[in-house]
């Protein structure tokens, strides 16, 4: 362990929020090692998706993970999380695990769905984690419908709901940008803005005055435009807004500027050809957040080189043995194809057993 | 004297008897709550139930429709009005990919208690955007159910059942019928103390030996009338049983019926192509075969957008004596 140094920060830094300032050394480490995590299992899964080892799409969020972790990393019992199909960060982040996320991507019986829904389809309930949501933009509404769930049944939360630069231009958003300012629901829609919805540029698609969250002014909503690279940053302003959320039940649009470094999904034909090479070398080099957080943590004295390379060790090895949890796990049943549609089929209820609800032949 | 309700006070006792029963039951939509609802069918319940329960909505099909469903997820019961049926193309995304699948994905993980209500039938002069009947549409979603009522009564029990259960429920009226009036029992008449209609079971309308007529919604009202007919005109016996609910489905009173009547046509407003009385029509020939005497037909409204004319409108949805034509064709 480094030995800490005992300059405080800046006053008015966002290391000197006061939400950063009641992290514990352990916190800061933990908030490395969920990044860390993240992008092992990310990169572990995309070896086994190149293996032939699972179907359809695999968006990978590489390059993205202080967005994620900086902001779920402020939540609390109330709290909710939905997202679009670049999930896995979230669903890390929410405390699920890599196995269930892996045997997932596999489709195995095992997965967090039981292979039913796939990589752009995680779900957890239970760790207030509502997907995982395939239809870019889908998932506005949903979100906005927590928050309005929390306020109706008087819990003071919010429920943070995820989508792209790409996303943003579709109606269903606007549609819930005005019932959440309308209604003064807790939602705090988060812009990951990594400059393109697939191969179109974000000035390829989008009108806008200063920046995409700027939008919301029109419905008379809070919103911020920030980095997404420094994870105090990103914890101290989403922070604002959650505060705001549970305190006077305002939602806000925060749009967060990052960078994915793989292509739109593995499956992106032209992923070198909307953009340049330098362009992705630059932020791999300099706009990194696990080695801006690393710098930190060293900076800090919190941590050295060597713990951190260990936590990373680990990261690889615990993504390494998802892949051969999720290699070893079963199929499901065919006959569980007809599980999961109906409640009240799966409970065998009156109703689940009245007149028929499925038509095989 | 039994007591006579209308259909769309049948359908606001329902209502009002489940925000009594369930503090989670909320009722959404356009024009809902301090307008009494385009067609009056929450007429009073804002006054007496409040803003927190009796929500008037923007003109945004997508965004509260999602919402509502977001709001299911977490336990909260939402009654969605879509002013009419018609406008469930504008939130179609979240009623397919959002309601219907949300479940399947997630594993069993969440289930979506929601019900999407409105009216959706056509011969009422609105022209083709307004008139739309997808029951056929939605039903073909496994995740859905689809409930079709023709009359007061099944309107107020089935409607109880819709908001008690825990799977989406699409319910679809008929601003043809709202008016109309049925006994409707009073609770303290019943024996349950209440009026509860399951999903899933059908109803035989009117016994008779020779002809079944098969339908949903509205086309029970036409073929109550077309067995008038054939028996006052033709000495003919018709059965007539309402589905009542698309999916889940009672395929048993169906085929017992068919089997005592030998010869079955459907009748629907919908149209022919995929329609529901195709998907019957291939039920009741593939299970008892060997019991029909002539083929299963169907009647559907005309295969063309609906017409707003109101002389060919008239003719464009089934009447009874098209259905008396039909049935004089096997009988
Ligand atoms: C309604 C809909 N249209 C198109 C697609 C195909 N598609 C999937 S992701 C995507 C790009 C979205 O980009 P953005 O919102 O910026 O999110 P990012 O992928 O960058 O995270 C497109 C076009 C889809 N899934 N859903
Ligand atoms: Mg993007």
């Amino acid at each position: 362990m480094a030995k800490a140094t005992s300059s405080a920060p800046p006053a008015g830094s966002h290391a000197a929020a006061p939400i950063n300032q009641s992290l514990t050394p352990d916190d800061k480490i933990g908030l490395y090692r969920l990044m860390s995590r993240i992008r092992r299992f990310e990169q572990v899964s995309l070896q086994h998706y190149q293996g032939g080892k699972m179907a359809g799409f695999l968006h990978l969020y590489i390059g993205q993970e202080s967005v994620a972790v900086g902001t779920i990393s402020l939540l609390g019992e109330n709290d909710h999380v939905i997202t679009a199909y670049r999930d896995h960060a979230h669903a890390l982040a929410v405390g699920m695990g890599m196995d269930e996320c892996m045997a997932e991507l596999f489709g195995k019986a095992t997965g967090c769905s039981k292979g039913k829904g796939g990589s752009m389809h995680y779900f957890e309930p239970s760790k207030n984690y509502w997907g995982g949501h395939g239809i870019v933009a889908g998932q506005t509404p949903l979100g906005l419908g927590l928050a309005y769930g929390l306020k109706f049944k008087k819990l003071k939360g919010a429920a943070l709901c995820y989508l792209g630069d790409g996303a943003v231009n579709q109606g269903a958003f606007h549609e819930s940008l005005n019932l959440a300012a309308l209604w003064s629901l807790p939602v705090i829609y988060i812009i990951e803005n990594n400059g393109y919805s697939m191969g179109t540029s974000q000035s390829r698609s989008s009108a806008y005055p200063s920046c995409l969250a700027e939008r919301a002014a029109g419905y008379d909503m809070d919103w911020e435009l920030f980095s997404g690279e420094d994870i105090y940053e990103v914890r101290a302003r989403t922070q604002v807004a959650i505060e705001r959320a549970h305190t006077l039940s305002r939602p806000a649009v925060l749009e967060i500027a990052t960078y994915r470094w793989e292509g739109h999904s593995v499956a992106d034909a032209n992923k070198e050809k909307y953009r340049t090479k330098e362009e992705v070398e630059r932020f791999k080099n300099e706009h990194d957040p696990i080695q801006r957080w690393k710098r930190v943590l060293i900076e800090e004295g919190i941590a050295s080189e060597e713990d951190l390379k260990k936590i990373d060790k680990e990261a690889q090895k615990e993504a390494e043995a998802s892949g051969d949890f999720a290699k070893a796990s079963p199929y499901p049943t065919p006959e569980s194809i007809f599980e999961d549609v109906y409640w009240e089929v799966d409970n065998k209820t009156d109703a689940g057993q009245t007149g028929r609800h499925f038509f095989n032949d | 004297m039994p007591r006579r309700l209308s259909y769309r006070h049948a359908l606001r006792e329902a209502f009002d008897e489940e925000l009594a029963r369930d503090p989670m039951v909320v009722l959404m939509g356009e024009e809902v709550a301090q307008y009494n609802g385009a067609y009056k069918v929450t007429e009073g319940l804002w006054d007496k139930w409040g803003d927190d329960r009796i929500v008037d909505t923007p003109i945004s099909e997508a965004g509260f429709i999602g919402m509502g469903i977001g709001a299911s997820m977490l336990g909260v019961r939402p009654v969605m009005e879509l002013m009419f049926w018609s406008f469930y193309t504008v939130a179609w995304d979240q009623i397919v990919n959002n309601a219907a699948m949300v479940r399947y994905m997630s594993g069993g993980k969440i289930n979506c208690p929601i019900v999407i209500r409105g009216p959706a039938n056509g011969g009422t002069g609105v022209g083709a955007t307004h008139s739309h009947t997808p029951e056929n549409i939605l039903a073909n979603f496994p995740g859905m159910k689809c409930v079709c009522p023709s009359n007061a009564y099944d309107a107020k029990g089935l409607m109880k059942a819709a908001i008690r259960d825990n799977d989406p429920v699409m319910f679809m009226e008929s601003t043809k019928l709202y008016g109309e009036e049925w006994d409707v029992p009073s609770n303290d008449e019943l024996p349950d103390g209440e009026l509860f209609i399951p999903l899933g079971v059908a109803d035989v309308k009117r016994e008779g030996s020779d002809i079944t007529l098969i339908a949903h919604g509205r086309a029970v009202i036409t073929c109550l009338k077309a067995a008038e007919i054939l028996e006052a005109e033709h000495g003919i016996s018709a059965e007539v049983v309402d589905i009542r609910t698309i999916r889940p489905l009672d395929e048993e009173t169906i085929l017992e019926s068919v089997a005592k009547t030998h010869r079955a046509i459907y009748v629907e407003e919908n149209k022919p192509f995929c329609g529901v009385g195709a998907q019957i029509a291939y039920m009741i020939q593939s299970t008892i075969f060997d019991e029909l005497d002539a083929p299963v037909l169907r009647i559907n409204s005309l295969d063309a957008p609906a017409i707003y004319s109101p002389p060919l409108e008239a003719i464009q949805l089934p009447t009874p004596e098209v259905v008396v034509e039909k049935a004089l064709s096997i009988c």
